[in-house]
C-alpha cells in the first residue's frame, strides 16, 4: 500500500507543457547542471535527482515564469554552481576576457613576424 | 609467474630508456657517429622489446583470467568476452599507463631509424626521447604497475566498466595514446634542435612528420570517442565541452596549429620560434591532460580511473617537462633564426591567423577547464563552466578559422597578393549566397547559428572543391598529388563536420514519454509505436530489448542491460539511420500504471545529418594520411638525391 503510493508519487507526472514552452524548458535544462552527476546537464541526466530537477523546470515554466526567474529560483537552492553557464561579474572577468586576451597578445606576435618585411623593404 | 615476468620486463624497459638518455646523450656530444650513439639506438630497441613483451604478457593475464593481479581482478570477469578480455588491457589506468609508455618507446625506436638526418641532432633527439620514456617508466613501475599482486586473490573479477566494454571504446585509447605521446617526438626533435643550435627551419623540416601522424591519430582517437559517447552514453550528444574531452581537444588544436605553422617555417622559414614553441607546448599540454584525466582534481563523465596521488605524480613529471622544456626555449630562441617577413595577403600571414585562433581557442578551452578549479583553490564560491561558455567563448574564434580555410590554399608566399586568388575562388565566392539560401530553407525557423555553420561548411567543401580542381592538374611529382589531395581533403572534412554540428544544434526538441505496449509517439514527422518488448540476454549481461516500428516501415531496437558482475545498468541506444539524420532512441526504467499493464520510458530524438560528423572526421584522417605519405616520399626523394 505504500509502495503503491510512494510509485504513485514518483510517477506523478510533470505538467504538460505546450510545444513552445517544452523548447524553453529543454533550453534551460542544457544549460543547468545535475548536481549528482559529474558534468551532465539536467536534460542529459538519467538520475533521479536530475528528474527532480526537470519536474521542478516544468512546473516553474508552467507557472508562468520566466527563464531568468525560473534560473533565479535554481540558484536560491543550489548556488552558483548549478548554472554551466558563469555569470559576467567580477571574480570571472578573467575567465570571459580570456578570448580577447589571447587573441591581442597572439595578434600582436603575428603582426611583428609580419612587419619584419616591411621595415626590411623600407630600408 | 606471468606478473613477476611482467615487472621484471617492465623494470627493464625502464632501465633501458634511461641507458639510452645517458648514451644516446654522450653520443650526440660526440657529433653523433660514436659507439655511444650507436649504443644508445640499441638501448632504445632493448626498451621498445621489454615493454611489449611486457604488453603482451599483460594481455596473457587477461586472456587466462589471473585475478591474482589486481588490476586484471579489477578490469576483468570470466564470463567477459574474449575480446573484451583483451582490450581491458587498456581499458584501466595501469594497462593504458603500459601502452602510453609502449608507444614511447615504439616513438623512441622510430627516431633512432628515421629521426633528423643530421647524426648529432638525431642521437641529441633519442636521447631526450629516453628523458620522457625514463619518467612514464619511472610512474608505471613504482607508482602504477600493472602487475601487482593481490592477496587473497579473489575468485572473481569486478568486470570492466560496462559502458567500456564496446568496439569504438577498443580502439579509441591506442589510437589516441598514438596521437598523444607521438607529440612526444615532435617534442623530443624540438628540445634536441634547441640544445644543439639548429636553425629553425630544420627543426621544422625534422618534426613534421612526426606532427602530422601524431595529430592524425589523435584525429582519430578522438573522432571514435566522440562517436562512442554519441551511442553509448544514451542521450545523443557527441561533443560536451567535458574536462577529459577537452584534454584531448587542446592538443588536438595545437597539432593542427603545428601541423600548418610548421609547413611555413620548413618552405619560407617564418615563424621558426613559434613552430618550435608549438612543437613543446604540445606535448605538455598533452601531459596536463593526462594529469586532468588520470587524477581526478576534475570530475568528468569520462573519468573512470582516479587516484589523487598518482595526479601529485604526473604532476611532478608536468613540470620536470615543461620548466626544463621551456627554460630551455627561452635560453636557446635567439638560435632558431628569424623569419623574412610577409604581406597580410600572403599564405605565411594565414597560416599565421590560423594559428592565432587555434592557440587561442586552445587556450580559452585551458583556462576554461581551469578556472573551477582555481577559483574552488583561492576559497570562493564553485563556478561551473560548461558547455555554454566554451559555446560563447571558443566556438566564434573556430568559425572565424573555418572562413579563412579556403582562401589559403591560392594564395602565394611572401609577397602575397589576394588578386589572383580571388580570381581563382570566384566560383567558390558565388556559392556562398546559394548556400545560405538552401540552408535557410532547409531548416526552416533554424537558429541562427545553425545557418551561419551551414553556410561554412558549404563554403569551406566549395573552397575544398576549387583547391583540387585548380592545383591538383599542377602537382607534378606523386608527393605532390598525396599533399594537395591530403589538403582538399582534410579541408573538405572540416567543411563537413561544420555542417552536422550545424544541423545538430538545430535539432528538434527531445520527446520523453512513458510508452505501453502498443502506444505511439510523434518525432520530426515519424510516428514510434512501441510494439513489443522482451529479454535478450548476453553472455555477461541481462536486457530488456524494445521493438519500436517507425512509420515508413522500420523499426528501432533500444535496449536497457544489466551488467551483474559491475551491478551496473546501462542502455543502448536503437538508432534508424537514413541520409536525412539519425532517430535515437532509448528506452529507460519499466513502470507499473494504475491498472496493472507496464510502461517504459522511452526518450526519443532525431540528430539530422549526423552522419556528416563521421564523414568529415573520416576525411580529415585520409587527409592526414595522405599529406603523411607526401611527407615520406619527399623525404625518400631528398635522401636519394643527397646520400
Amino acid at each position: 500500500m505504500i509502495a503503491a503510493l510512494l510509485m504513485a508519487l514518483a510517477l506523478q507526472a510533470a505538467p504538460e507543457l505546450a510545444p513552445a514552452e517544452e523548447a524553453r524548458a529543454q533550453g534551460i535544462m542544457r544549460e543547468v547542471r545535475c548536481m549528482v552527476c559529474a558534468g551532465e546537464s539536467v536534460l542529459d541526466s538519467s538520475a533521479p535527482m536530475a528528474g527532480d530537477m526537470r519536474r521542478f523546470i516544468r512546473e516553474e515554466i508552467a507557472a508562468g515564469r520566466d527563464d531568468e526567474a525560473v534560473r533565479t529560483a535554481l540558484v536560491s537552492r543550489f548556488g552558483h554552481e548549478v548554472l554551466m553557464r558563469p555569470p559576467l561579474e567580477t571574480r570571472t572577468l578573467p575567465l570571459w576576457l580570456a578570448p580577447v586576451i589571447f587573441l591581442l597578445l597572439g595578434g600582436s606576435l603575428l603582426y611583428g613576424s609580419m612587419r619584419r618585411k616591411t621595415r626590411k623593404d623600407g630600408l | 609467474m606471468i606478473a613477476e615476468l611482467g615487472r621484471f620486463l617492465i623494470a627493464l624497459a625502464l632501465t633501458a630508456s634511461l641507458a639510452q638518455m645517458l648514451l644516446s646523450w654522450i653520443g650526440a656530444s660526440q657529433g653523433g657517429r660514436s659507439a655511444y650513439a650507436s649504443a644508445g639506438r640499441t638501448a632504445s630497441l632493448a626498451a621498445l622489446t621489454t615493454s611489449a613483451l611486457g604488453f603482451a604478457l599483460l594481455i596473457a593475464a587477461f586472456i587466462q583470467s589471473d585475478f591474482s593481479i589486481a588490476y586484471v581482478a579489477g578490469h576483468s570477469h570470466v564470463d567477459k568476452p574474449l575480446f573484451y578480455k583483451v582490450t581491458a588491457a587498456w581499458g584501466g589506468h595501469e594497462g593504458s599507463m603500459l601502452l602510453w609508455c609502449l608507444i614511447l618507446a615504439l616513438f623512441g625506436y622510430g627516431l633512432t631509424r628515421i629521426g633528423p638526418s643530421e647524426p648529432a641532432f638525431r642521437a641529441r633527439a633519442v636521447s631526450l626521447q629516453g628523458l620522457l620514456q625514463s619518467l612514464f617508466f619511472a610512474f608505471l613501475v613504482f607508482a602504477s604497475n600493472p602487475f601487482d599482486r593481490l592477496d587473497p586473490a579473489p575468485l572473481q573479477g569486478r568486470d570492466l566498466n560496462p559502458i567500456l566494454q564496446d568496439p569504438a571504446l577498443a580502439f579509441h585509447p591506442p589510437l589516441l595514446y598514438l596521437g598523444y605521446v607521438g607529440l612526444s617526438a615532435a617534442f623530443a626533435i624540438a628540445a634536441a634542435g634547441l640544445i644543439q643550435k639548429i636553425s629553425g627551419r630544420e627543426i621544422a623540416t625534422a618534426l613534421r612528420p612526426w606532427a602530422l601522424g601524431a595529430w592524425t591519430a589523435l584525429t582519430g582517437g578522438i573522432s571514435l570517442g566522440a562517436w562512442w559517447a554519441y551511442y553509448e552514453l544514451g542521450w545523443g550528444g557527441w561533443w560536451f565541452w567535458d574536462p577529459v574531452e577537452n584534454a584531448s581537444f587542446m592538443p588536438w588544436l595545437l597539432g593542427a596549429a603545428l601541423v600548418h605553422s610548421s609547413i611555413a617555417t620548413e618552405k619560407r622559414g617564418a615563424f621558426p620560434g613559434w613552430t618550435v614553441f608549438l612543437a613543446l607546448l604540445a606535448y605538455v599540454l598533452s601531459i596536463l591532460g593526462a594529469f586532468l584525466v588520470r587524477s581526478g582534481v576534475i570530475t568528468s563523465v569520462h573519468a573512470f580511473a582516479l587516484d589523487p596521488e598518482r595526479g601529485v605524480w604526473i604532476l611532478g613529471m608536468l613540470g620536470v617537462s615543461a620548466v626544463a622544456a621551456f627554460g630551455l626555449f627561452a635560453a636557446r630562441a635567439g638560435t632558431l633564426g628569424e623569419g623574412e617577413g610577409f604581406e597580410p595577403t600572403s599564405r605565411e600571414a594565414f597560416i599565421g591567423a590560423n594559428n592565432l585562433l587555434l592557440a587561442a581557442t586552445a587556450g580559452v578551452v585551458l583556462v576554461g577547464t581551469l578556472f573551477p578549479l582555481f577559483v574552488e583553490m583561492l576559497g570562493g564560491a564553485p563556478v561551473s563552466v560548461g558547455p555554454p561558455y566554451f559555446d560563447t567563448a571558443a566556438t566564434p574564434l573556430l568559425v572565424l578559422a573555418l572562413l579563412l580555410v579556403p582562401v589559403a590554399p591560392f594564395l602565394p608566399w611572401a609577397n602575397g597578393g589576394a588578386k589572383p586568388a580571388l580570381k581563382q575562388m570566384r566560383a567558390a565566392i558565388l556559392l556562398v549566397p546559394v548556400a545560405l539560401a538552401g540552408v535557410a530553407l532547409v531548416w526552416f525557423g533554424a537558429p541562427i547559428l545553425a545557418v551561419i555553420g551551414g553556410a561554412l561548411g558549404v563554403w569551406v567543401m566549395a573552397g575544398a572543391v576549387m583547391d583540387i580542381v585548380k592545383s591538383f592538374p599542377l602537382a607534378k611529382t606523386r608527393a605532390l598529388k598525396f599533399a594537395t589531395a591530403g589538403r582538399a581533403m582534410a579541408h573538405a572534412g572540416l567543411g563537413f563536420i561544420a555542417l552536422g554540428a550545424a544541423a545538430d544544434a538545430s535539432r528538434p526538441a527531445d520527446v520523453n514519454s512513458a510508452l505501453g505496449r502498443g502506444e505511439s509517439i510523434e518525432i520530426a514527422g515519424r510516428t514510434l509505436t512501441l510494439s513489443d518488448v522482451r529479454r535478450a540476454d548476453g553472455p555477461n549481461y541481462l536486457a530488456d530489448r524494445a521493438t519500436l516500428s517507425v512509420s515508413g516501415g522500420s523499426e528501432v531496437r533500444p535496449e536497457r542491460r544489466f551488467y551483474w558482475a559491475a551491478d551496473q545498468h546501462t542502455r543502448e541506444v536503437g538508432l534508424g539511420s537514413s541520409v536525412t539524420g539519425d532517430l535515437y532512441v532509448s528506452i529507460g526504467e519499466a513502470r507499473p500504471r494504475d491498472d496493472g499493464s507496464v510502461a517504459y520510458e522511452i526518450r526519443a530524438a532525431f540528430h539530422p545529418l549526423v552522419w556528416m560528423l563521421g564523414l568529415g572526421a573520416s576525411l580529415i584522417v585520409l587527409g592526414g594520411l595522405c599529406a603523411l605519405t607526401a611527407q615520406i616520399l619527399t623525404r625518400r626523394a631528398r635522401r636519394a638525391v643527397t646520400p
